[in-house]
């Protein structure tokens, strides 16, 4: 089985998120970069549905600078066979999934894993229109998956359950918790990725549609009220009166 | 040109986010002059589908087939893309809910159109130039987003827009639209739905609680303050992690992201990672027994003790003051 597994570089989750350049860009100053934590998992399943390589081949992709490689790298660490990192900026889901969907066709995989949402954008975005663009099934966010003789069995999450999906392979799944355990790279498995395959390829032209152009941080909120474990009525009442919540 | 929005129904009954992303279509239609018409797949009553009336929806195309009742994501992004082009449709909204996160990138896909997930306000349109914000950076931030297609799609988080009653009634037409047989990639093999619980995403009042109660067999007293209040309950990841709640409980960055009017959380310190799933939440209370826990940082309401002695007493009070 041939997996695909893309790749989000994100700030680090205890990253403190600033902006420059009049509030218009992410302030990169000090961040930490790290693999979307939801891609590690899809890279964990990625690892275990091929048996570290005896049955098939994990190729990671991003589409991003070349300051993404030590994420790349990180993710050949872990147990990638190889990688590809589209030389661009990643501009928007359109202009990634685009990016992702054009090196599909050219190289046809059985499984595209994505995670369910990059930390930083939180689109959820580039799993469904990479398998639009592709005419391909898809799973947003999928909490379990196992698959079996083409044919791929997916726990989908809903609203307070869940919903048990077949679909058979070629399919993109976009992973979250239950998926797979995490895996944290080992010495060996640095030293290999030195020597492991990144390929650099150039971007098709593609138009984004979207563009992310002023931040600003949600206003801080009012300083907490404390009230005595003695006195816990005055809560309800306040709940009741003041925040009008109950 | 109209406003059409995506209308999600749970065995029949609209779900709550359906009437906040009505108001939310009827709203963008009202700025721009023009009307919103409503969209909902399966076998939901005529009844049922004239409630959206009173939330401004003129009309509402209703797809009923067999083949149609389970979720189809890439039959239902080609109905819902189809009816965007038949009426001529310039925006569409649908709900950023675990089946609208898998529609909303097809959709606009097939009709060439920006994606704009997770919008926290009406957008602000002058001339060409259309631009709406978003939650960013998990909840750290709020961006501000400009759309350059000339059709945009748009979802909302549940319980993040008011939906309002207008008065009015809809119109329901039934609605054919094709779909293929590539269309139905996905079969769905079986549906398991907690009946009896509040879903978390949409819950108006979550009652959480973190590794402060020190073992699963300590959930008995959040699950009755939940109880008490019709409130979901949810957990933090190290609770999730060790396998004392289930995963679809985790709320955080990695975690299910909630804005409910209402959060309380017990024994929970506010980690970043934990605050940035939970930061919208209109009102947090927080019991906690160290007064340095961040939490208390982001707290409206708080009390520093011993969870078990403060969350019996809660329960007490609360159940007098509905008794009342
Ligand atoms: C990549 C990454 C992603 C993460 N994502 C998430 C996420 O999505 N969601 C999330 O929640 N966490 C997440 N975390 C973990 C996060 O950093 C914290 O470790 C976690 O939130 C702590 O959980 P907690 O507050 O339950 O436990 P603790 O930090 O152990 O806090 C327990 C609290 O309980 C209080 N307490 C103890 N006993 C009592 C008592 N008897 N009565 C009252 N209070 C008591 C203590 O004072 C303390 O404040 C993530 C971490 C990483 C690295
Ligand atoms: N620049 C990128 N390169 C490769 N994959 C990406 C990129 N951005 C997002 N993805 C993938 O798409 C998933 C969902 O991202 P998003 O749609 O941005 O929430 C991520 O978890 C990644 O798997």
């Amino acid at each position: 089985m041939k997996i695909l597994v893309c790749i989000s570089n994100v700030p680090d989750t205890t990253s403190k998120i600033t902006f420059t350049n009049n509030d218009s860009e992410f302030n990169t100053t000090g961040i930490q970069y790290i693999i979307n934590p939801y891609d590690e998992i899809a890279l964990a399943k990625a690892i275990e549905l091929t048996n570290s390589g005896a049955n098939g081949s994990v190729t990671v992709i991003t589409v991003g600078e070349a300051s993404t490689e030590p994420t790349i790298r990180k993710a050949l660490a872990i147990g990638a066979d190889n990688a590809v990192r589209v030389n661009a900026n990643p501009a928007d889901a359109w202009y990634v999934a685009n990016q992702i969907a054009d090196y599909v066709k050219k190289n046809s995989f059985d499984l595209i894993l994505t995670g369910r949402e990059s930390i930083d954008y939180n689109g959820s975005q580039v799993a469904a229109m990479v398998a639009e663009l592709l005419g391909l099934p898809s799973v947003s966010i999928a909490k379990g998956l196992s698959v079996e003789a083409e044919q791929a069995s997916i726990e989908r999450e809903i609203e307070g359950g869940k919903e048990v999906v077949s679909a058979s392979l070629p399919l993109v799944v976009g992973t979250a918790e239950g998926v797979a355990e995490p895996k944290i790279p080992n010495m060996r498995g640095i030293m290999a990725a030195r020597t492991k395959p990144l390929e650099v390829l150039e971007p098709i032209e593609v138009k984004p549609l979207t563009k992310f152009n002023k931040y600003s941080t949600p206003p801080a909120r009012g300083n907490v009220k404390l009230i005595d474990e003695n006195n816990i009525n005055e809560l309800v009442n306040l709940l009741h009166s003041e925040a009008k919540v109950i | 040109m109209s406003v059409l929005v995506y209308i999600e129904n749970t065995d029949g009954q609209l779900k709550k986010s359906a009437f906040e992303v009505a108001s939310y279509g009827k709203d963008i239609a009202t700025q721009l002059g023009t009307e919103a018409i409503a969209l909902a797949i399966g076998d939901i009553s005529s009844d049922e589908l004239t409630k959206l009336g009173n939330y401004g929806i003129a009309k509402v195309l209703h797809v009923s087939s067999a083949d149609l009742k389970t979720f189809v994501n890439q039959a239902y992004a080609s109905i819902i893309a189809s009816a965007a082009k038949q009426h001529n449709a310039s925006i569409v909204v649908l709900s950023n809910t675990f089946s609208g996160k898998g529609l909303a990138p097809r959709i606009a896909t097939k009709l060439e159109a920006g994606l704009v997930a997770g919008a926290t306000s009406l957008p602000t349109v002058s001339g060409d130039s259309f631009e709406v914000t978003k939650t960013a950076f998990s909840n750290k931030a709020i961006a501000s987003v400009t759309v350059d297609s000339s059709i945009k799609v748009i979802t909302i988080n549940p319980n993040s827009y008011a939906a309002t009653e207008t008065g009015g009634s809809a119109q329901v037409e039934a609605f054919n639209a094709p779909v293929e047989s590539s269309d139905f990639g996905t079969i769905v093999k079986d549906i398991v739905r907690a009946t009896d619980k509040i879903s978390l995403p949409e819950a108006d009042i979550v009652v959480s609680a973190g590794r402060g109660l020190k073992g699963p067999e300590n959930w008995a007293m959040v699950e009755e303050l939940a109880n008490v209040l019709g409130a979901a309950t949810a957990c933090s990841k190290p609770v999730s992690d060790a396998g004392w709640r289930p995963h679809s409980e985790h709320v955080g960055q990695t975690g299910i992201v909630v804005s409910p009017n209402l959060y309380i959380a017990i024994g929970i310190s506010g980690a970043i990672q934990h605050l940035a799933g939970v930061s919208s939440s209109k009102t947090i209370v927080v019991i906690n027994k160290d007064l340095e826990a961040p939490f208390f940082k982001v707290a409206d309401y708080g009390i520093v003790g011993d969870a078990f002695v403060i969350v019996p007493k809660l329960i007490e009070a609360l159940k007098a003051y509905k008794g009342n």
